[in-house]
């Protein structure tokens, strides 16, 4: 037992010790490095769509992925199931959203592992990004989204939450982000206006309409979109579809000249 | 002085598979004064009996409210109680501040739990000496729990704990069934004050002085009575006969009253 104590095989010479300093000095180095926040996004998706209706809730957004004006990545999903009583979806910088449905998605798979059957209704999961998204721009270094909550409360009641990348939130009939507030906005706001007892199918088509006229005139959007609904009883997001379009229209518009 | 070699820490095992120190802390919640919960079909209820260490002091508080959709009676120390009462609240509205939505009882209660497990294997740590009533409703519907100072925790259709609580758990047993279908509070309450009276000695009786009540249920918030606002819960249960003998049987009856546990 007494060798235990006496063996020095394996401790560092002296020469050892002075390379080790110097290692430990210049990675200090570089981490004292200026701290590097996000200052603009990077790979952005464009506007996503909301809209309540009588038995559920419509979300929809393209499948695209810009790089500023280029059309870098043209099948990815901006909408995410995040349980069967809640979708989401990203506007902005996608690799932050990314980063949002990792959390998401972990968060989910723990309530499953407890396995007590609790579950976040979609106001729960709203609350939970605006402190998140506040909390990051409360550091100077914000995750630069917009996002769409929709979904259903804890007594199935529909929910449609607002989240950006400041924490201003808010819930209404319908909403839009991005180049979407502008155009399909008041196309939803008068549809609705029109028909306030809007059913699923209705909404999904006026939802297709409104991408379609910001397919027109939004350059960053994309022909190729997901719509998600979120009923009573499920939640599910439909493969990318595309809407017919008539290009010949494009004299038509006065106004720009 | 010592019962026995294996009794000085948490940390050691007796030959028969046994951590005595765990058992003594079980033993202190039947120090306490009797405090049960029942569950209704909407609500749930906590009823307990108050003690007073001495004729001048006042009687120690035994229903503790956490949320506005949880409260909890004890035990055992009252000490260790006011810690874990503080870590509910704390849980609670750490929820609220962050999904904007009250906590769901189970994971309040094993949260709870995992906080007194530590106590139990942690060399020069002790258990909490408490046992906790949990009436909540959330989601799920209305729920009691009992957390033990084991850690181990209990989903109750009813539950009494506490110093001669025996004789509450027999009335609770025999009318368990029942329970579930009652939609009245005042009649949840009434079957709750009825057995909490048998844990009561032969000649002492359930008084405004004596008895807490606290309820929660779907739509109401958790609410506590004490005093002159428990008057009107014992008027119900005035005339209905004392059930047999007070417990007589009851192990418990001889539970040494110090003035830390209530």
């Amino acid at each position: 037992m007494a060798g235990m104590y006496t063996t020095h095989m394996h401790l560092p010479r002296m020469v050892d010790m002075k390379e080790k300093v110097a290692e430990f000095w210049q990675e200090e180095a570089s981490l004292s490095q200026p701290r590097k926040h996000t200052l603009q996004p990077i790979v952005t998706g464009t506007s996503v769509l909301g809209i309540k209706c009588r038995d559920g809730v419509v979300v929809a957004a393209d499948t695209l992925g810009s790089y500023g004006s280029l059309a870098r990545f043209r099948d990815i999903s901006r909408l995410m199931k995040v349980n069967d009583s809640t979708i989401i979806g990203g506007f902005g910088d996608y690799a932050d959203f990314q980063f949002i449905m990792k959390l998401l998605e972990q968060q989910t798979i723990d309530d499953n592992v407890v396995g007590d059957g609790v579950y976040r209704d979609a106001p729960s999961i709203h609350n939970w990004l605006r402190c998140v998204l506040y909390n990051r721009r409360s550091k100077m270094n914000p995750l630069w989204n917009t996002i769409v909550v929709a979904g259903r409360d804890f007594a199935g009641k529909p929910y449609l939450g607002y989240v950006d990348k400041i924490g201003v939130s808010f819930t209404d009939k319908s909403v839009a982000t991005g180049f979407g507030s502008y155009i399909a906005q008041p196309m939803m706001r008068k549809a609705m206006e029109e028909n306030p007892n809007m059913s699923v199918e209705e909404a999904k088509r006026l939802m297709e309409r409104c991408l379609k006229v910001l397919f027109y005139r939004d350059c960053r959007s994309l022909n190729r979109f997901q719509i998600g609904v979120v009923t009573e009883t499920e939640s599910s997001i439909s493969d990318p579809i595309s809407a017919e379009t008539d290009w010949s229209i494009g004299a038509n518009p006065s106004g720009y000249e | 002085m010592y019962r026995n070699q294996y009794d000085n820490d948490v940390t050691v095992w007796s030959p028969q598979g046994r951590i005595h120190q765990i058992e003594y802390a079980m033993e202190a919640v039947k120090q306490g004064a009797a405090t049960l919960g029942i569950k209704g079909k909407n609500h749930s209820v906590l009823v307990a009996l108050k003690r007073a260490s001495s004729d001048l002091s006042s009687h120690q508080k035994k229903v503790i409210p956490i949320d506005d959709h949880a409260g909890i009676s004890i035990a055992g120390l009252t000490s260790d109680a006011r810690i874990l009462s503080r870590f509910m609240r704390t849980e609670c509205l750490n929820h609220r501040y962050i999904y904007g939505s009250p906590l769901s009882i189970s994971r309040l209660v094993s949260s709870v739990g995992d906080k007194a497990q530590t106590g139990t294997q942690i060399m020069g740590r002790r258990p909490y000496g408490v046992g906790l009533l949990v009436a909540g409703v959330d989601e799920a519907g209305p729920h009691i729990y009992y957390i033990c100072p084991s850690s181990n925790f209990y989903e109750c259709k009813c539950m009494a704990i506490g110093a001669r609580s025996q004789s509450a758990r027999t009335y609770l047993e025999r009318h368990k069934d029942e329970f579930k279908e009652v939609e009245d509070l005042g009649e949840l309450i009434a079957h709750a004050l009825r057995a909490l009276r048998d844990c009561l000695p032969n000649d002492n009786e359930l008084t405004t002085k004596n008895v807490s009540v606290g309820y929660v249920g779907r739509d109401v918030e958790f609410t506590m009575k004490d005093d002159e606002d428990v008057e009107e819960y014992l008027k119900m249960i005035e005339g209905d006969e004392k059930k047999g003998g007070s417990g007589s049987a009851d192990p418990e009856q001889g539970a040494e009253e110090t003035m830390e546990t209530q």
